[in-house]
């Protein structure tokens, strides 16, 4: 079966993309297909490749990094949500004339368009959040 | 029919009254996050949770559960534990995920 | 058009549950940005308001003291959309001491009972 999966919460503050991330894990080792993971609101933090935790802690971003790798996970960052906070592509940064870049690997922005694709796309939509 | 999915506790929030309010007779209820705590037996929302289990099923994330420090024998009779692996299929169980944030 | 290659020609029922109030947080507007974007898909959508969420559509939001930009008149423009189901929880309305006279958009009242069967006939829910 087919998922789309949307965290509209960050890194470590909630648990939301914790719990995405253990259900996306379970249902990849199931056999089922990811058809994307959207995320939203402050939920486009996960993809910042400049956190740094501490050490004996679980790094949630790289942990998503390295299931998009594992499995060709398709990680989409909203590019409206995501401007507002401050994450941007390479791209993003050039045309808004910023110094620096900061999407973690696996990752990439684009628009809403993306969300409700999913929503059509996919057996599921399963949401997580606060 | 919805599986409804509650990740609040009961004691700051009302997701999971509304969502007792607005889900229909045989839709599925799982608890997960902060929402386990109304899994939990002598609490005030035990009764509701019980009312709910008439016509309704109601499931609990057990890692989210131990990870707040209680065990499977504290938690109301008929409410099913579940691991992540039965919340893939619960998904697929039901037409639609219906989230209560 | 982007729209037939995107949804593949299917139409889905997709509610928006909104229960959160605005300016408090972000979610009633970014999920207001969802809805207008999704507008361009052609599904069947519907809107519910919900708990806080009812507190969105409170006619006379004037948001100069905050500084923050008041997005209320938006609700009226979705009719020119095409996204016109927009659904209000009786019971949150009446917690709250408000009646459909305080909305600034025409909607449909709904029971628990009817708000709960609209509910269970959806295909995608969006919560935010």
């Amino acid at each position: 079966m087919k998922f789309g999966i949307l965290i509209n919460e960050g890194p470590y503050t909630h648990q939301a993309s914790d719990s995405a991330y253990q259900f996306t894990k379970a249902a990849l080792e199931k056999g089922h297909e990811i058809f994307r993971v959207f995320f939203y609101h402050d939920g486009v933090n996960n993809g910042t490749r400049l956190t740094v935790p501490p050490q004996d802690d679980r790094n949630v971003v790289t942990r998503w990094s390295e299931l998009a790798k594992q499995y060709q996970l398709d990680l989409v960052l909203c590019v409206a949500a995501a401007q507002r906070r401050g994450l941007l592509d390479e791209n993003e940064a050039k045309r808004n004339g910023k110094d620096a870049h900061n999407i973690a690997e696996g990752f990439r922005i684009s628009g809403l368009g993306q969300l409700i694709e999913a929503g059509i796309q996919a057996d599921r939509l399963v949401v997580f959040g606060d | 029919m919805l599986l409804h999915t509650v990740n609040k506790s009961p004691f700051e929030r009302v997701a999971l009254q509304t969502c007792l309010r607005l889900s229909q007779a045989g839709c599925g209820i799982l608890l997960l996050e902060d929402g386990v705590y109304a899994a939990l037996q002598g609490t005030q929302t035990e009764a509701q949770i019980k009312d709910a289990l008439n016509d309704k099923k109601v499931y609990a994330l057990l890692p989210d559960l131990q990870a707040r420090g209680f065990t499977a024998d504290k938690v109301i009779a008929g409410v099913q534990l579940i691991d992540y692996n039965g919340f893939v299929d619960l998904v697929i169980e039901y037409q639609a995920t219906q989230a209560w944030l | 058009m982007m729209d037939d290659e995107n949804s593949g020609g299917k139409i889905k029922k997709f509610l928006y549950l909104n229960r959160k109030a605005p300016y408090g947080s972000i979610y009633a507007l970014e999920s207001l940005e969802v809805v207008l974007i999704g507008a361009a898909f052609d599904q069947d959508v519907s809107l519910a308001f919900v708990d806080d969420g009812v507190y969105q559509l409170v006619k006379g939001q004037s948001t100069d003291g905050i500084g923050m930009k008041n997005f209320s008149p938006t609700y009226r423009a979705l009719e020119m959309y095409d996204v016109e189901k927009l659904y209000v929880d009786q019971a949150s309305l009446e917690a709250r001491g408000l009646t459909e006279a305080d909305l600034l958009v025409p909607v449909e009242v709904l029971d628990s009972a009817q708000m709960a069967a609209l509910m269970a006939e959806q295909e995608v829910v969006f919560s935010f």
